[in-house]
C-alpha cells in the first residue's frame, strides 16, 4: 500500500494514478476527504485496486501518532506532498504566515515521518518520496520564508536517508522547478522550464523504481541549480533573483 | 477558440467553458447567455455548436460498478473508448456502440445513438438505467426510464439541459475477438436477403459502392464476440493524417479501397475470419483525423432512414440520383433496423439507413435538398447527429413527436438557455 499526504494536490493525483496504474493500493490522506471521493472510487474503477481515504492535517502535530496507528494496513510506500506557499512579502510582515509555511512544509513532515521512519525500520523494506523544491537549494530574497522551510525538509531527508539506509529503507528527495498547479495558477512561468504535474509524478514513480536519493524535475533544474548554489555569497547577496 | 465537429463544417468562433463540477456549472448556467453541451465533438454537423459551449470532457469520472449487474455510473464526460480499456480486459462491453468509440456518455446519450445491433438491441437509451440532468435554472434533476424528460433527452441534442452523470449496464462478453462473416452481394436485393437472413446475428452491417451499375452491390459484414476466455485487451495504435488532403486523391483512395475489400480481402463469396473488437466496430478510429481528407471547407454526412416498406423503392431511387450526380462518396453504409422506440427525436425506425459523405462544394446542398424530398416522399428522416442543412419545415414533418418535444422544453423552460446553431436553423 502507498500513503499518499496531500492527496488533494494535482501533483498527488498524478501519483495516486501512477502507482495504481502499476497496481498499489492507495491510502490518501487530506484535510478535505469529501472532496475526494469521486476521485477516489474513479481511480479504485479504472485501475481494479483499493483506495481509502484518510482525513489528516499535517500542521495538527498530536494527532499523527494516532492517524498512523488507525491505519489497518500500514505503507510501504510514503509520499509527502504537502505543501503551503503565500507571498514572501506576506510571510515577512506575518509572523503567523511564516509559521504557517514552516509548519505545513516543515515541521508537520517531520512529525509524520519520525512515526512512519521508525515504522518502516521494524520492517526492513519501503520507501519514503517528500517533495521539497529547488527552492530549498539556496535562500533568496523574493522566497526564503517558502525556501528554508524546503531546505530544512531537505536536510531532514538527508539525514534520514542516511540513517534509514541501514536498514534498507530509501528516502527520495523530490525537487521540482516550477510546476504547473493550482500554487502556481496564477504566476506567468516559463514553459521549458515547467513540469506538468504528471511528469513529476511518472519521475517520482521511475525514481522510486530506481532506488534513486535525490530527483530534480525537470532535469535541468540539477544544472540551474548547480550553477545557483556555485555563485560565491560576496556576489549572490547582490543579485536580484 | 474554434471547437469543430467532425464534418468540420460549419465553422463558429466560441467561447469555450469547462465543465468542473455542479456548482460552477450552475453559476454560470445563471448567467444571461445562453450554451449547448459539447462531449467530444464527433457529431458531423451543428448540433454542438454555438458561440457559448459546455465543454464536458474532462468530467470524467468513474464513480462506480456493480459487478453482478454490470451497472456503471459516470460522469458523462468519460468516452466510451475508456470504458472499453478498463472494462473489457474484465469481461464487459457497451451495450449499444457507433462505429467511433470517441465519444462520450453525454454525446450517446443526447444523440441516442445506434450500432450494429439496433435490429436486436435498439438504441443507446435502451442501455441507459437512469441519468442527472442539470437544467437551466441551475436545478438537478434525476431522469429515470419513462420520465418524459427522459424521452426528450435521449435523441435531444443537448436542448434540454446538461447531462451530468447517468448509470448504463455493460454487457458480458468473453473475448476481444469477433467473429465475423463478410458476403459479397450482387445488387440491392441480394443485400436486402442476405441483412434479413443474418438477423439472428447481433451484428451486421453493409458497404455500398455508389458508383456501381449494379445498383446497391455491396460487401455486408454479420459477426458476433467470440466465446474464448481471450480478454487481454490492447487498444490497436492508430495512424494520423497530419494535413488536409487536396480533394481529388480522395476518390481514387477509396475506389482503391473498396476494391481491395471486395476483391482481395473478401476472395471468396462468403468468408469467416477472426478480427478484434477495434477492426469490426471502429475501423475508421484507425486513422486520426481522417474527416481532414476532404479538405478544409469540411463535408457532412448525409443519413437517412426509410420505413421497411419502402425502403426498396426509396433506396433505388435515391442511390441513382447520387450516382447520376456524380457527387457523394463512392462507399456508403446501409443498415437494417428494428423497432422504433419512444423517444421524442430518436432517428431509427423499422427500416433501413444508408450514410454516405458528401463534400462542401457548388451544387452539393441543392442535390440534398432534392434527396430529401425523396426520403419524405417514403415517409423516411434525417439523422440529427450528422445534419449540418436540413431545413425546419423538412425536420418538423419528418419527426412526428416533435410537438412533444417543443412542450418540454417550453415546460422546464429551456428554449432560451439551450441552443445550438442546429436548434437555431431547425426552428426546435
Ligand atoms: C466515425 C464516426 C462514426 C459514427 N458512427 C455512428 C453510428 O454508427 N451510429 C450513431 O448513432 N452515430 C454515429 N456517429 C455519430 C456520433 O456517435 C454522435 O454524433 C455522438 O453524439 C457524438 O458524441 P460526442 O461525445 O462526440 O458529442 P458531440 O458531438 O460533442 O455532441 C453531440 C450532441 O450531444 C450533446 N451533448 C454532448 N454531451 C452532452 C451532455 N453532457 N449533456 C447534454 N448534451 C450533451 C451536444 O449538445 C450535441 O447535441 C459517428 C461519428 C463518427 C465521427
Ligand atoms: N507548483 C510548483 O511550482 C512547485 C514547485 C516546487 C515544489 N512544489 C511542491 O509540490 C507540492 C505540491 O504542490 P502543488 O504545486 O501541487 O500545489 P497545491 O495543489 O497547492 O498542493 C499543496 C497541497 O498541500 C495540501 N496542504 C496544505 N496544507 C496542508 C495541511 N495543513 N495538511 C494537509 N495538507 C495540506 C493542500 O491541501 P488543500 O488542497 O486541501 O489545500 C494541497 O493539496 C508542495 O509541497 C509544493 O511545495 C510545487
Amino acid at each position: 500500500m502507498i500513503l499518499i499526504i496531500g492527496a488533494k494536490s494535482d501533483i498527488a493525483k498524478k501519483c495516486a494514478h501512477e502507482y495504481a496504474k502499476n497496481g498499489y493500493n492507495l491510502t490518501l490522506a487530506s484535510r478535505d476527504i469529501l472532496e475526494l471521493q469521486d476521485f477516489a472510487s474513479d481511480i479504485k474503477i479504472r485501475h481494479n485496486i483499493n483506495v481509502i481515504l484518510k482525513e489528516f492535517d499535517i500542521t495538527k502535530f498530536e494527532t499523527h501518532q494516532e492517524f498512523f496507528e488507525s491505519l489497518e494496513k500500514k505503507p510501504f510506500g510514503t509520499i509527502v506532498v504537502s505543501g503551503y506557499m503565500n507571498e514572501q512579502s506576506i510571510c515577512e510582515s506575518n509572523f503567523k504566515e511564516s509559521l504557517k509555511t514552516i509548519n505545513t512544509n516543515f515541521t508537520g513532515a517531520v512529525s509524520i515521518l519520525n512515526i512512519v521512519a521508525k515504522h518502516l525500520e521494524t520492517k526492513k523494506e519501503g520507501f519514503i518520496a517528500a517533495v521539497s523544491s529547488v527552492a530549498g537549494d539556496r535562500g533568496r530574497a523574493s522566497n526564503y520564508i517558502y525556501g528554508s522551510s524546503k531546505a530544512g525538509l531537505s536536510a531532514y531527508l538527508s539525514g534520514l536517508r542516511n540513517r534509514l539506509y541501514k536498514s534498507n529503507i530509501q528516502v527520495l528527495t523530490v525537487k521540482p522547478g516550477f510546476v504547473n498547479t493550482k500554487m502556481t495558477a496564477h504566476l506567468d512561468l516559463p514553459k521549458k522550464l515547467t513540469a506538468s504535474p504528471k511528469k513529476v509524478a511518472s519521475d517520482i514513480y521511475k525514481a522510486v523504481e530506481k532506488n534513486k536519493n535525490i530527483l530534480y524535475t525537470k532535469w535541468i533544474w540539477k544544472y540551474i541549480m548547480f550553477i545557483i548554489k556555485s555563485i560565491p555569497e560576496s556576489i549572490f547577496k547582490r543579485l536580484n533573483l | 477558440m474554434n471547437l469543430k465537429s467532425w464534418g468540420l463544417y460549419p465553422k463558429i468562433k466560441s467561447k469555450v467553458f469547462p465543465l468542473i463540477n455542479k456548482t460552477q456549472l450552475s453559476k454560470l448556467l445563471s448567467s444571461n447567455k445562453e450554451f449547448i453541451p459539447y462531449g467530444n465533438g464527433k457529431s458531423y454537423g451543428d448540433s454542438a455548436l454555438n458561440e457559448n459551449i459546455i465543454h464536458t470532457k474532462k468530467y470524467n469520472f468513474f464513480l462506480n460498478f456493480n459487478e453482478g449487474t454490470g451497472l456503471l455510473h459516470v460522469q458523462s464526460g468519460v468516452t466510451l473508448d475508456e470504458v472499453i480499456e478498463v472494462f473489457l480486459p474484465r469481461g464487459w462491453f457497451i451495450k449499444i456502440t457507433p462505429g467511433t468509440k470517441l465519444i462520450t456518455v453525454g454525446g450517446a446519450i443526447s444523440a441516442d445513438i445506434h450500432g450494429k445491433n439496433h435490429h436486436i438491441d435498439g438504441c443507446f437509451s435502451q442501455s441507459v438505467e437512469e441519468f442527472t440532468l442539470m437544467l437551466g435554472n441551475g436545478e438537478i434533476k434525476t431522469i429515470k426510464k419513462n420520465d418524459e424528460l427522459f424521452y426528450a433527452t435521449c435523441g435531444g441534442m443537448g436542448l434540454t439541459g446538461v447531462i451530468l452523470d447517468a448509470k448504463i449496464y455493460l454487457k458480458k462478453v468473453n473475448s476481444k475477438y469477433i467473429n465475423q462473416t463478410t458476403i459479397k452481394t450482387k445488387n440491392l436485393k441480394h443485400t436486402f436477403e442476405v441483412f434479413e437472413k443474418y438477423q439472428d446475428l447481433p451484428y451486421s452491417v453493409a458497404w455500398i459502392d455508389c458508383l456501381s451499375r449494379d445498383i446497391g452491390k455491396a460487401i455486408v459484414m454479420v459477426g458476433d464476440f467470440r466465446d474464448d476466455n481471450n480478454l487481454d485487451y490492447k487498444k490497436d495504435k492508430n495512424l494520423n493524417i497530419p494535413f488536409m488532403f487536396p480533394t481529388f486523391v480522395l476518390n481514387k483512395f477509396s475506389v482503391k479501397l473498396f476494391n481491395y475489400l471486395y476483391y482481395k480481402k473478401a476472395p471468396k463469396r462468403i468468408e469467416e475470419k477472426k478480427v478484434s473488437i477495434d477492426s469490426f466496430f471502429y475501423p475508421l478510429d484507425k486513422i486520426n483525423n481522417w474527416n481532414r481528407i476532404y479538405g478544409k471547407n469540411g463535408f457532412t454526412q448525409y443519413q437517412f432512414i426509410l420505413p421497411k416498406e419502402s425502403s426498396f423503392q426509396g433506396l433505388q431511387e435515391i442511390l441513382s440520383k447520387i450516382a447520376s450526380s456524380g457527387k457523394g462518396s463512392f462507399l456508403a453504409v446501409l443498415k437494417l433496423y428494428g423497432k422504433e422506440n419512444k423517444n421524442y427525436l430518436s432517428f431509427p425506425i423499422a427500416g433501413y439507413s444508408l450514410a454516405l459523405d458528401f463534400k462542401i462544394e457548388k451544387g452539393v446542398f441543392e442535390l440534398l435538398d432534392t434527396l430529401d424530398e425523396i426520403v419524405l416522399k417514403h415517409g423516411g428522416r434525417m439523422y440529427l447527429a450528422k445534419d449540418a442543412r436540413m431545413s425546419k419545415e423538412t425536420l418538423h414533418k419528418s419527426y412526428p413527436k416533435i410537438k412533444e418535444f417543443l412542450n418540454i422544453r417550453k415546460k422546464y423552460n429551456l428554449t432560451d438557455k439551450f441552443n445550438s446553431l442546429q436548434s437555431k436553423r431547425l426552428d426546435i
